[in-house]
């Protein structure tokens, strides 16, 4: 066909085109700048998508900074400062893996992918203790918010029971349960049937899921040992839960605004702003308003979780490649691309883990 | 120098080309080729162009009395919803950069593809999905009544599909994304040899520019959308004021995205224009890097003035006094690119062909929704014009008279170039006589109805209005005939027009330096680079009936006069 004659012709001409190198660029070079380019302006679109979570963040604490001061203790910061160490762990693992990949050691870029993964996996166990504790607690978005502090025991009976852990946790493992026993068992069979890189690669995936129960264990026994996760809470926290518990065993309706000790700064900094407070409901107040917060940190830590899930099967697609042996000195660009959307996943944990774990 | 049969291959009109190459539905679900999904993406826009123009068509029905007896008054409020939304995020946006876009902007660059065809596949089906949710808004019953902008805290208590809605414009955002970055990184990388950024068409600085808001607006849009999804269904208390929720945030948050997205809606437009003053006055075009920078200070001063939508939301004194400011400074670049056609037509060698006459309807039209934008940017105006027929008449103007009847005049002017033949041009005439009649009697009766105090977005008004919407009522119809006419014109030529070469308008930018249609790798051999707007450096090549560049043609064979650009 004459189509395929010209294309022929004009290449030849040229330059050798190699194996990965798609039909409409002329170099490897062309082809490797253009998806560069590409994946910056991507991370550029990320950074504003999560902008309007910053600015909504901003604006309720400069107008309702007490929520943002009596919330945040609800939040444990040293189980958010171990989700910190993995992910900046992972992006370590990550950079490594890029520069195996530049060299063309398809090997070590396996291994250093695969800890990539196993990291990003730990990260969504722990927060998955972390989401399932609030729940049990009643702590929801605005709308839902319920808080009733104390321990938590699962109907007995249950799987839950048994385990000594949340049922809402039970929910969330089953599909990391499913993905890990499913990557096993074809694992098993690519192998019987002699397709050894499915094999391999279905048991790394196997034990880069697998990571989560290794975060959700390590959160679980943390929670276990510091009773409940108290620990990581400051004094003030513990103190409002106290009272709290107190309120609540009383009377429900006698519910009164907490009485805390910086009312005056707050209420001297909204003179300052000029802007008038919003009064919220008259009863409740503490219940409620709170809720906000969480709202906010819902919505920030559930979308950056789903960023980390993406990030996940972007790196399974690299690691698929890297088995295959793809990369080359003159072609590693997915990595390249897939390891700095990795960095901003990251980056973003790093903003948002000071700006709703350490308040005070 | 080529010979005459050389010549008849590189730019006559190509029996086996990209419609052809392949055969089959999977061929063109599946393809990667930008002229494919081009022609996909405008047989899309075209559909939500008729499904919207109908409701807009049921709508004028209804206020033709002013007691509103076709339609309930909540029908009313979801039809004209249902309109704007379409129109908005299924139509104007998607409509000049990605289907015509698509189709022109690689070839502009002497390029085989866009820079990341799966990419630009994968808009296209992400166009689909998120119209298919406005759909399902419709079809399940649910409708949608909140206008198209989703004011809280109105949205989150009506009961109607705005979550069905919101995600499909979530989804078309996306869309409109992968396309401006798809735009964006092949401009940067994939021009051809030796073609500098001031050797672009002006098209591709439209489209650039517009590719800049579409990548920094459009997430903003994305997250908002998901806010306000999770607000609905969740009431998570930051656009609700029941919970706590600020309503104003979401309009703040809203028009960060739709006012730049204006832009997006009118930048390839003009730059669609610039292409057409300038090859149907044969002239190189007047100002290039004028017009090139305006259409960039135009997406970079689109940011700064989201807040001239929210004069009466009750925003600080100081911040509107701030973008009432900067809304005014936008009329300089925009006044800069009109004076600038104008002064290419002066002593240009005028064709009134379609297309021009479709490019002569957009100055006008442009220009009086532009000017109309001063009279809405100014704060004491606007206070009495907010919410009023004015404000209607003033953006559409700019969408239709500007987007649609450039959208129109883009598509004659590459129609031969797209499926090699040629339309009825007199009929082609007659269509754009038909939308610049009817379209100025639709609108200019709501620029006198609003300045009178027409309220926007009303089933019922007062008597004293009747004439005007019966005015506007028969001008909409007068411009769907116009638009049905342009639609059948082009639609007749795909199968019955006569056969054309390569080039038959002579234009000089490098798409038009290949066969038509073009083969399935563009070009089949690289194009040979000169400046877009040097005409002269094309000449007439009778035996192919078509323009090819001087160096392909023997000496002998130059003509002593050039004639005029052909006019079927």
């Amino acid at each position: 066909m004459a189509v395929v004659e010209t294309e022929n012709e004009a290449h030849d001409d040229h330059h050798d085109h190699g194996e990965f190198i798609a039909h409409h660029f002329d170099s490897a070079e062309q082809q490797f700048d253009s998806g560069k380019l590409g994946i910056w302006l991507f991370l550029v679109t990320e950074v504003l998508f999560f902008s309007g979570l910053f600015v909504a963040y901003t604006l309720y604490r400069v107008l309702h900074p007490e929520i943002f001061d009596q919330a945040h203790v609800f939040l444990d910061k040293y189980l958010g400062f171990a989700n910190t160490l993995v992910l900046l762990f992972s992006s370590l693992t990550m950079a490594v893996a890029v520069r195996y990949s530049q060299l063309g050691k398809n090997g070590h870029v396996v291994w250093y992918v695969l800890g990539t993964m196993v990291c990003a996996a730990a990260f969504l166990g722990v927060k998955a203790i972390e989401y399932t504790h609030k729940w049990d607690q009643g702590i929801f978005v605005r709308s839902a918010f319920d808080y009733h502090p104390g321990h938590h025991e699962a109907p007995a009976g249950t799987l839950a029971h048994a385990l000594g852990v949340s049922e809402y946790l039970i929910w969330l493992s089953i599909i990391p349960l499913l993905l890990v026993v499913g990557f096993a068992v074809y694992a098993a069979i690519a192998r019987m049937i002699e397709k050894p890189n499915a094999s391999f690669f279905s048991a790394c995936m196997a034990i880069a899921i697998g990571g989560y129960f290794i975060g959700a264990l390590a959160g679980h026994f943390y929670m276990e040992i510091t009773d409940g996760g108290l620990g990581g809470r400051s004094e003030k926290a513990a103190a409002l839960m106290a009272y709290e518990n107190e309120t609540h065993s009383d009377d429900e309706h006698t519910n009164k605004p907490v009485d805390h000790h910086d009312e005056s700064a707050v209420e001297q900094q909204r003179a300052e702003s000029e802007i008038a407070p919003y009064q919220g409901p008259q009863s409740d107040e503490f219940d409620q308003d709170v809720g906000i917060f969480f709202s906010i940190y819902y919505c920030m830590t559930g979308l950056h979780a789903i960023h980390i899930i993406a990030g996940i099967a972007f790196l399974a697609w690299i690691l698929w490649r890297s088995i295959l042996g793809h990369w080359r000195s003159d072609y590693f660009g997915p990595c390249d691309y897939v390891g700095l959307y990795w960095h901003l996943v990251d980056l973003i944990w790093i903003y948002l883990f000071p700006l709703l774990y350490l308040i005070d | 120098m080529a010979t005459a049969a050389e010549r008849k291959k590189l730019f006559g009109h190509a029996e086996n080309n990209y419609l052809n190459c392949s055969k089959g539905f999977r061929s063109w679900a599946f393809t990667l080729d930008h002229k494919r999904i081009g022609v996909m993406y405008l047989i899309g826009v075209t559909f939500a162009l008729l499904l919207a123009g109908v409701f807009a068509l049921v709508l004028r029905t209804n206020l033709w009395t002013n007691t509103s007896e076709l339609l309930s008054d909540k029908m009313y409020n979801q039809m004209f919803t249902l309109h704007g939304a379409v129109m908005v995020f299924a139509f104007i946006i998607p409509s000049i950069p990605a289907a015509l876009g698509n189709f022109v902007l690689p070839m502009m660059l002497g390029a085989k593809d866009v820079a990341f065809p799966r990419l630009n596949l994968c808009s296209f089906y992400l166009w689909v999905i998120g119209t298919g949710f406005l759909l399902w808004a419709i079809l399940s019953g649910r409708g949608l009544d909140t206008g198209w902008t989703f004011y809280t805290p109105y949205s989150i208590q009506t009961d109607t599909g705005v979550i069905y809605a919101t995600f499909g414009a979530f989804v078309l955002g996306f869309s409109s994304i992968f396309t401006g970055l798809n735009f964006l990184v092949t401009v940067n990388t994939m021009r051809a040899p030796g073609q500098g950024w001031f050797k672009m068409p002006l098209f591709l600085w439209g489209l650039y520019s517009t590719a800049i808001i579409q990548i920094l607006a459009t997430p903003v849009l994305g997250i908002t959308l998901l806010l306000l999804i999770a607000e609905k269904s969740m009431h998570i208390g930051i656009f609700d004021p029941k919970y706590g929720g600020d309503p104003v945030l979401f309009q703040h948050f809203f028009w960060f995205y739709s006012h730049p997205a204006v832009y997006i809606m009118i930048l390839p437009g003009m730059g669609v224009i610039s292409e057409l003053i300038a090859v149907y006055s044969r002239k190189k075009v007047f100002g290039y890097s004028f017009i090139a920078f305006s259409s960039v200070a135009i997406a970079v001063l689109g940011f700064l003035v989201w807040g001239h939508h929210m004069f009466t939301s009750g925003q600080s004194v100081v911040v509107t006094l701030i973008f009432s400011a900067i809304t005014f400074t936008v009329a300089i670049p925009s006044a800069v690119k009109v004076f600038n056609w104008l002064a290419t037509m002066y002593k240009g060698s005028i064709a009134l062909t379609t297309p021009m006459c479709y490019a002569l309807s957009f100055i006008f039209l442009f220009g009086i929704g532009g000017l109309t934008g001063l009279f809405l940017g100014a704060l004491s105006t606007d206070i009495h014009l907010h919410d009023t027929y004015f404000i209607v008449a003033h953006f559409h103007f700019v969408m239709v008279g500007g987007t649609l009847t450039a959208l129109l005049g883009g598509v004659f002017h590459w129609w031969p170039k797209m499926f090699g033949r040629m339309y009825n041009d007199n009929l082609g005439r007659l269509s754009c006589f038909l939308v610049f009649l009817g379209f100025n009697v639709t609108f200019f009766p709501q620029f006198v109805m609003g300045a009178r105090g027409m309220p926007r977005r009303y089933a019922s008004y007062d008597p004293e209005f009747i004439i005007f919407h019966q005015w506007s009522t028969v001008g909409a119809f007068v411009l769907g005939l116009g638009i049905v006419l342009a639609f059948g014109v082009l639609v007749y030529a795909v199968f019955k027009g006569p056969k054309v070469a390569g080039n038959p308008f002579g234009a000089a930018s490098l798409e038009w330096q290949s066969s038509s249609p073009p083969d399935f790798h563009n070009f089949i051999h690289q194009p040979v680079l000169c400046g877009p707007y040097e005409f002269e450096s094309m000449v007439y090549d009778e035996e192919l009936d078509t323009y090819v560049l001087r160096e392909f043609m023997e000496p002998s064979e130059h003509p002593k006069v050039e004639p005029e650009p052909q006019t079927h």
